[in-house]
């Protein structure tokens, strides 16, 4: 891997042609991959693409806000790298590191062969880029063009912001003892969030904001029948109607797509071909994660919930 | 960044309508900065101008900042291209906030505040003291006026939690960039070995403030407190008003102005002396704001008298799951500062088990014993 690392100049990035005409043509291009996004969906990320803006997902958990960037990465060709965020995230985990061991070694090899006279040189060689430890946001920026997935940024504190703001509007990292990596073409950037937090105005004016929402009831059905092969028509069909009702009574946590492809799969592992309330009962554990939530649906009338 | 010159359609009449379009918006309650609109430009020139649902997605997924504009932002397209708009978009129809035009503060002290006739009361320095014991209540317009003046002296202190970032100090794990920066001054040599360490970071504080009719004469002076608050800490304090709904006031309230920011809120909020349905409205913050993380770990503080309209069982169910999610549980109830109070209304014994502190808040030493209770919970 030869780094692109080069003093500060003034390069515009390459423009590049994004290889789909239009948003319904990358959205069939997902499709493919098996990720069925509608229309809103397939706007955002064609935008993102072409205006090579960062695209912000929000929306409830398991409705596939990281699934996105990994079909994009598919349909784009591009090598994906993915930064998870918490809090205390810091520029050595997400940006670079030194690798301080080798370069401790390095100090120790060059002071036996009696070559410590010359410092200026010697930290020349002390800071190379073989001792860079190359984190997620380097790496996309070096393995240009590539797609980034910074998932779930609201864990990460207002601190990691600042400097992803920084990446995030210029597509540069500065290295202070080795120079500036740009990328040659910018980073398909998709970044996610629960909402646990409110992530700050900066951040989000640089990038496109789209709100993902649980798909309707058809949509579910496609997507289960493509991503799970093996489950019958019948109880795709069943298990999406049985979690389009769950979400409507106001549960502690509402399930998300995840959770009924969960849902589906563990049903077709029992061997159901269609929703039976036993089994239903008995496999409540793949979508609701709360007690209350399961035990309010249990007490209900099983045919109001999984009757056809 | 593509370059905004060469996506921009030439024609005029696209831009005219794109300014006048985020201008409608703007009236209708989302930001629509001018860069955004410029983004909005830059997006519609990769999309089919002519298409009605592309305009809407290249002006929704750039003009949008949250959740809360949508509902705004698809009321202005439909009005401003008096369109369909394409699909409905949201499956859960979120009730709108209803703005209302007057914020009437204080019921009963209008025109208080430039009031030329009112007596100056800062030269009294014992009749302060006085003050500050007595029930907000009770005061006069000339009173709470004075009084607004010593929240300025309020200064409610955070309280702290570890947090997962170092800084360099002197004990502490050892801190390898800086052990081996030190290193090379002297020839390779670790001759000492730096160290870092966690500091400590303020722990976040939500501030449910009820602004029902029962609570009206408090809710002034609780939002004042709230103001304090948050122009402590801007960034780890969060104000909800809870009545018969409930309202994020948070951004009113970061205005530098104690007045401004209470005028701000209360046009935000549609629901001013009216009910109280305690439970439903706390179950909608938990759903709504935190499950997801505003109250996890948070110091929860609760300014209510505990009247509740219903029944108390689903306030009862509400309180246990706060008090999970939460680090404490602060509640504030005026009627505590009054000789001979017990909790006996409904909502109130339906809380207390679930609550950590039970402070009253009904004057000035109230609020600074209330600031204590808050830094130490």
């Amino acid at each position: 891997m030869l780094a692109p690392v080069s003093e500060p100049t003034v390069a515009p990035p390459a423009a590049e042609l994004p290889g789909f005409a239009g948003p319904e043509e990358l959205g069939a291009a997902l499709e493919g991959t098996g990720y069925l996004p509608d229309e809103g969906l397939a706007t955002a990320a064609y935008l993102a693409l072409v205006m090579h803006r960062p695209l912000f997902l929000e929306g409830e958990a398991g409705v596939g806000k990281t699934a996105l960037a990994h079909a994009l990465a598919r349909v784009t060709d591009r090598p994906i790298y993915r930064l998870q965020c918490y809090e205390g995230l810091e520029a050595s985990q997400a940006l670079y590191d030194w690798d301080f061991g080798r370069q401790l070694l390095h100090l120790r090899a060059a002071e036996a062969a009696h070559a410590t006279q010359d410092t200026e040189k010697l930290e020349a060689s002390l800071y190379d880029r073989r001792f860079l430890l190359a984190r997620p946001l380097l790496q996309a920026l070096e393995d240009s063009p590539s797609v980034l997935l910074v998932d779930e940024v609201d864990r990460a504190d207002d601190e990691f912001e600042a400097f992803l703001l920084e990446v995030l509007s210029d597509f540069t990292i500065s290295i202070p003892e080795l120079g500036t990596v740009r990328a040659v073409t910018p980073p398909l950037v998709v970044l996610t969030s629960n909402r646990t937090r409110e992530v700050h105005d900066a951040l989000k004016r640089r990038c496109l904001y789209h709100w993902l929402q649980h798909p309707e009831f058809d949509r579910e059905v496609a997507i289960l029948r493509r991503r799970l092969p093996q489950v019958t028509e019948q109880l795709a069909r069943e298990v999406a109607r049985a979690t389009a009702k769950l979400r409507t009574l106001d549960l502690l946590k509402p399930p998300g797509i995840a959770e009924s492809m969960d849902w589906a799969t563990a049903l077709h592992t029992l061997g159901a071909r269609d929703l039976d309330p036993d089994l239903a009962a008995r496999t409540l554990g793949a979508v609701l994660k709360y007690r209350e939530d399961t035990e309010r649906v249990q007490s209900m009338a099983r045919g109001a919930l999984f009757g056809g | 960044m593509a370059d905004p010159d060469g996506a921009l359609p030439a024609r005029r009449d696209v831009v005219d309508t794109v300014l006048g379009f985020a201008r409608t918006l703007r009236h209708a309650g989302v930001t629509a900065s001018p860069d955004r609109v410029e983004s909005m430009l830059v997006a519609l020139g990769a999309l089919d101008v002519l298409d009605p649902g592309a305009v809407y997605w290249a002006g929704r997924l750039t003009l949008c900042a949250g959740p809360d504009d949508l509902d705004r932002y698809d009321a202005a397209f439909a009005v401003y291209f008096s369109g369909e708009r394409p699909r409905a978009p949201r499956a859960s129809g979120r009730p709108e906030v209803h703005l209302t035009t007057t914020a009437p503060l204080e019921p009963g002290s209008t025109g208080g505040d430039d009031d030329p006739e009112a007596p100056d009361l800062a030269v009294q320095a014992s009749a302060e003291e006085v003050l500050r014991h007595r029930d907000v209540a009770q005061l006069t317009p000339a009173e709470r006026e004075h009084l607004r003046r010593l929240f300025a002296l309020l200064a409610p202190a955070t309280p702290m939690r570890p947090s997962r970032r170092r800084r360099p100090s002197s004990q502490g794990s050892v801190h390898p960039a800086r052990t081996v920066r030190r290193a090379l001054r002297s020839g390779g040599e670790v001759t000492r070995l730096m160290r870092h360490r966690r500091q400590a970071r303020p722990r976040r504080v939500v501030l449910l403030v009820d602004v029902s009719g029962s609570m009206a004469p408090y809710a002034d002076a609780l939002l004042r407190f709230a103001h304090a608050a948050v122009r402590a800490r801007p960034v780890s304090t969060e104000v909800f008003t809870i009545g018969t709904r409930l309202t994020r006031v948070t951004r009113e309230m970061r205005l530098r102005d104690p007045d401004k920011a209470l005028a701000a809120s209360g046009s935000a909020i549609p629901d001013w002396s009216g009910g109280t349905r305690l439970g439903e409205v706390l179950k909608a913050f938990l759903d709504r704001w935190g499950q997801r993380g505003t109250a996890r770990g948070a110091v929860i503080v609760v300014c209510s008298d505990g009247w509740e309209r219903g029944g108390t069982e689903l306030l009862a169910a509400q309180m246990v799951r706060l008090r999970r999610l939460a680090h404490a549980v602060v509640w504030v109830n005026p009627h505590k500062g009054r000789s001979g109070y017990e909790p006996l209304t409904g909502g109130m014994q339906a809380a207390l088990p679930s609550v950590d502190h039970f402070v009253s808040g009904h004057s000035m030493a109230a609020f600074e014993e209330l600031t204590g209770v808050i830094q130490h919970a």
